[in-house]
């Protein structure tokens, strides 16, 4: 018996180990692939002016210790205003979306209403509209709206462009009882408070993911901040900042590449810590589109 | 008289009609929805109005109402006569290629990744990481790249290549509009690879174990339970990806700013509304391109409803006849282990 199930497991082994390698070099190959242009920038960014000049992109730099580069990067791109209003941004843009979005999904989900599968509808529709085309007319309304070059502005319109969390919102809402609603009505509760004591707490987990995407998503938006928010002194976030290493700055990398990777350290940092917020996120959201 | 009492009922009974359940449903659907419609109908819907107002009109931003021109169908007539226009859709095709590329490496990654591996949660992270990345952060990162001698000439000559051989990849006309496919290949493979994990994940570990015993190998499991079960969202990407090559834009506008033959449809339509300011023109543009991706939205799900509306079926009895005989097997086999126990029971 024994010598038996002895060959069985060497048989398997062959065509094991030819899988179980291509598997793996696969894998680091891609993996290689996906971090190379990032491990490129982050050498470079520790390079000195002469370093850089003398020596190849590849070539590890002189001393890991050299911060020069991120420094100059971000006073010369002013870095510490385009944080603080990225901040603001974030902030008022995340409550916001939320606030709105769980009252809508709420008031879709739960009441029946004529009209709540056209607005459903209305909401999906949208989607489909490409964001860069539509800002031809946009722009025009934010200016009619007096909205561009104000940071309230361009939060407002932020704000409501997100129907992906309003799609994970629904989704999670299906879940809950509505039996918990019912016997809060018993009990006398109006639907606001309903809304507020049952169905936001019991939502916690689907804000906390749509918080992480949207939340990455108006970090990383440049297109809009760059249309609306004109005034780069005092207006800049930090995606529009990175534009000071265009025109005269635009061939020294060294300074470049720090400059990218402060931008890119928030996103890095949210990423480890809400790895599975983010993934399910991602998913959450596919289902429904 | 009567008139009176009507009067007087009225207030009454709104005030009525407000406590009761009825009104306070109406009141709280009104009040939660009042902002999101506001904003939904002042950014999405107006805008898209005008758009198409627009597109009938020769004007800039600044041309004040009054003075713009109805031009009737003249922009539309511009937007397939101007050889900058229409021919830029030519490109989307480069991005077509790319993202099936893209789906082909997401799906055999996904695939190895769902699978029992060391260091998984790992690879993931690296693969996806790029898909967090701002895209002007991207745009730096790319010309960098790509730059004469720099990152991927190194790596390249590393691999025995001669710089002399190599073209520049965002010049050369032959192949920088690869290049920059590639860009977003590398920006968005990992987030396709964490939805099919997803998608992979939610199949029933079951059909694994039970496809195993049957003696499957990895390859028929692939085909037979795994693409099977995650269709729809692989069908779903096609579609996307498709329309989102008609719309590329990130790449060529962060990287090139659209030079040396690589503005995209998109491009070329920003530059003509915000450089050259002609809003009308551009307007059409987008009013073109939508109409083109409805149909082609339209198309693939049609052509995907007609492909598996045959397979489907023949699919579903062939699985069900599969399942009943694994399950009939598992049966037999618990029952012959069953039978073996209270044979040696009755022999102790």
């Amino acid at each position: 018996m024994a010598q038996q199930s002895k060959k069985v497991t060497r048989h398997y082994s062959a065509g094991v180990i030819i899988r179980t390698f291509i598997k793996y070099f696969s894998l680091v190959f891609f993996g290689i692939v996906a971090v190379l242009p990032i491990v490129s920038c982050v050498i470079t960014a520790f390079k000195t002016d002469e370093e850089y000049m003398s020596t190849n992109v590849m070539t590890m730099p002189e001393s890991w210790l050299n911060f020069s580069n991120f420094t100059e990067a971000f006073t010369k791109a002013n870095m510490g205003r385009a944080f603080i209003n990225s901040g603001i941004i974030l902030v008022c843009v995340l409550f916001g979306a939320i606030v709105i979005g769980t009252q809508l999904a709420y008031v879709l989900n739960r009441f029946r209403f004529p009209g709540n599968g056209l607005i459903r509808n209305l909401f999906l529709f949208a989607t489909l509209l490409p964001g860069i085309a539509m800002q031809v007319s946009v722009y025009q309304i934010m200016q009619g709206l007096g909205f561009i070059n104000h940071l309230y502005g361009y939060i407002i319109m932020s704000m409501g462009t997100d129907v992906i969390s309003i799609y994970i919102f629904i989704q999670y809402m299906e879940n809950i009882p509505v039996s918990l609603d019912e016997s809060a009505i018993i009990d006398g509760a109006s639907y606001f408070k309903i809304y507020w004591k049952i169905m936001l707490p019991l939502l916690k987990p689907a804000i906390v993911t749509c918080m992480v995407l949207k939340g990455v998503a108006v970090y990383n938006e440049y297109y809009c901040s760059n249309l609306y928010l004109q005034d780069k002194r005092t207006l800049g976030v930090v995606a529009t900042s990175l534009y000071t290493f265009t025109g005269p700055l635009g061939s020294q990398y060294n300074l470049i590449c720090a400059g990218v990777i402060i931008s890119v350290l928030p996103a890095l940092i949210v990423f480890i810590l809400c790895q599975n917020q983010i993934y399910s996120g991602i998913t959450a959201g596919a289902v429904k589109g | 008289m009567t008139a009176a009492t009507v009067k007087k009922k009225r207030p009454f009974n709104f005030r009525e009609w407000l406590k009761s359940r009825k009104g306070q449903q109406t009141i709280i659907i009104l009040a939660f929805m009042f902002i999101p419609l506001l904003l939904l109908f002042v950014f999405t819907y107006l805008p898209f109005g005008e758009m198409v107002k627009f597109s009938f009109y020769k004007m800039k931003y600044s041309t004040p109402v009054d003075k713009r021109v109805f031009v009737g169908w003249e922009n539309y007539k511009a937007v397939f006569s101007r050889d900058d226009c229409f021919g830029a859709i030519k490109l989307s095709l480069y991005y077509m290629v790319g993202s099936i590329l893209q789906l082909v490496i997401a799906l055999y990654l996904a695939t190895m990744l769902s699978f029992k591996t060391k260091g998984g949660n790992l690879f993931k992270g690296l693969m996806f990481f790029p898909y967090l990345i701002s895209g002007i952060a991207i745009g730096f990162i790319f010309k960098f790249f790509y730059t004469r001698g720099f990152v991927f000439d190194t790596v390249l000559q590393w691999c025995g290549f001669q710089l002399d051989n190599l073209p520049y990849w965002l010049k050369d006309q032959s192949i920088n509009n690869w290049s920059l496919v590639a860009s977003s290949v590398w920006r968005y493979f990992g987030q396709n690879m964490v939805l099919f994990i997803g998608a992979i994940m939610s199949v029933d570990a079951e059909m694994y174990e039970a496809a195993e015993l049957d003696g499957a190998n990895k390859f028929q499991q692939f085909m037979h339970i795994i693409l099977p079960s995650i269709k729809t969202i692989v069908t779903l990407n096609v579609i996307l990806s498709i329309t989102g090559s008609l719309s590329a834009f990130d790449p060529p506008f962060v990287i090139t700013s659209g030079k040396n033959g690589t503005g995209t449809y998109f491009v070329v339509m920003n530059e003509i509304a915000h450089t050259s300011q002609k809003v009308g023109l551009a307007s059409a543009m987008a009013v073109v391109l939508l109409v083109i991706i409805f149909a082609a939205t339209i198309l693939q799900k049609l052509f995907f409803k007609y492909i598996f509306r045959n397979s489907d079926s023949d699919d579903e009895t062939y699985d069900a006849k599969k399942r009943r005989k694994k399950l009939e097997k598992q049966r037999k086999k618990e029952l012959a282990k069953q039978g073996s126990l209270t044979v040696r029971k009755g022999a102790v």
